[in-house]
């Protein structure tokens, strides 16, 4: 059996510099819950197909499942847990609103990625977020409450002024 | 009535001019069927699911043998081929392939140098602009797509070679990971009669 080579790889993780000494080829998802403590990021499937793991890397909604360590190296990652320090983003006001979540495993992610879909479409029709949720499942369904989460996080958005 | 004759050899001129920046131009006499042999023998390659599922003719990337859509996932090409919103590429594609079956494949990013980037990935279709459709084309159309200048995005044989030779979502047809086949020929194969057909005149198949 080989020995598997460590390496230090040094990110922004939720905006703070963050070194590890982990195989390049480990799955971020990893890293973050068992190296760093990070549970809010869930593994669903673990083949990129769920988006249960969905965080943001420079911004992009990767699925952290797939994604080695090495193409981390010196990027900024948020995770669920850095999308505000005070439950102020409008995803997550607007969550809370309207009480998005059944058994909730899914939601870190759909979350990750309505933030990602209003952070570049910051009005998005029903059409748009059809598309851009696609890749995040929810076996209790939640789907509609999700839409409607993000028509009321766009609209949070444009009061605070970030959309307009 | 010379008037007409001259915008004729104009248009021909011009014609002729943009052609050339597929085809070769050469002192040696055009072989137009040994050209078409050779096209047709790149051709399997071409049609082949490794390279059709990422050159279809709709909006969307393909996957599998049966070059079907990737079920579930609403996947838009974008202008710049990379996807959008949170569906792009390389959220899952990374720069090598996953191992096991069903895994999503991946291939390096190239550098401004030319060497390969293995921490990022390059995964993408062509872009909005330049579609470079292979799906459901017949040999004449696929081969006339990529002489034409206003299809092929400016395409000289020099950048056309290097693609099929270099570009590492080519190689990685070669190299494509668990549970997919490869073209029917060898890399070196296939480059082989690209080149064939370009330096024998690039004449397309009827």
């Amino acid at each position: 059996m080989t020995e598997v080579e460590m390496r230090t790889v040094t990110f922004i993780l939720n905006g703070k510099s963050t070194t590890v000494k982990v195989d390049p080829e480990k799955p971020l998802l990893w890293v973050l819950r068992e190296d760093l403590g990070l549970t809010g990021t869930k593994y669903g499937c673990g083949m990129a197909i769920c988006g249960c793991c969905t965080v943001h890397l420079e911004g992009d909604a990767v699925r952290s499942c797939v994604t080695p360590m090495s193409r981390v190296e010196g990027k900024r990652v948020t995770t669920i847990e850095g999308l505000s320090h005070d439950f102020s983003h409008p995803v997550q006001r607007a969550w809370m609103e309207l009480q998005v979540p059944q058994c909730g495993y899914c939601q870190p992610g759909q979350m990750m990625s309505a933030a990602c879909l209003l952070a570049q479409n910051p009005k998005p029709a029903d059409t748009d977020i059809a598309e851009a949720m696609s890749g995040n499942l929810c076996r209790c369904g939640t789907y509609q409450r999700v839409r409607k989460a993000i028509h009321l996080a766009a609209s949070l958005l444009i009061e605070r002024g970030v959309a307009e | 009535m010379r008037t007409t004759i001259s915008i004729g050899a104009c248009l021909l001129a011009i014609s002729a001019a943009l052609y050339a920046t597929v085809r070769r131009v050469s002192s040696e006499p055009n072989d137009d069927a040994a050209a078409r042999a050779a096209f047709m023998v790149a051709y399997q390659v071409f049609m082949h699911p490794r390279c059709v599922n990422c050159h279809p003719a709709g909006d969307s990337p393909l996957r599998g043998e049966d070059s079907q859509p990737h079920t579930g996932l609403r996947l838009r090409r974008g202008p710049d081929g990379q996807g959008v919103f949170t569906l792009k590429c390389t959220n899952c594609h990374q720069s090598q392939n996953h191992v096991g079956p069903h895994m999503p494949p991946g291939a390096p990013n190239v550098l401004a140098g030319g060497a390969l980037d293995s921490t990022t990935p390059r995964w993408h279709l062509p872009s909005a602009k330049t579609p470079m459709i292979f799906q459901g084309r017949s040999a004449a159309q696929l081969c006339r797509q990529l002489e034409d200048p206003s299809q092929n995005g400016g395409l000289t044989a020099e950048h056309l070679i290097h693609h099929v030779s270099t570009d590492p979502l080519v190689l990685w047809a070669w190299n494509p990971g668990e549970g997919r086949t490869r073209p029917p020929l060898r890399h070196d194969e296939f480059v082989a009669s690209v080149k064939a057909w370009l330096d024998n005149g690039g004449a397309c198949p009827k």
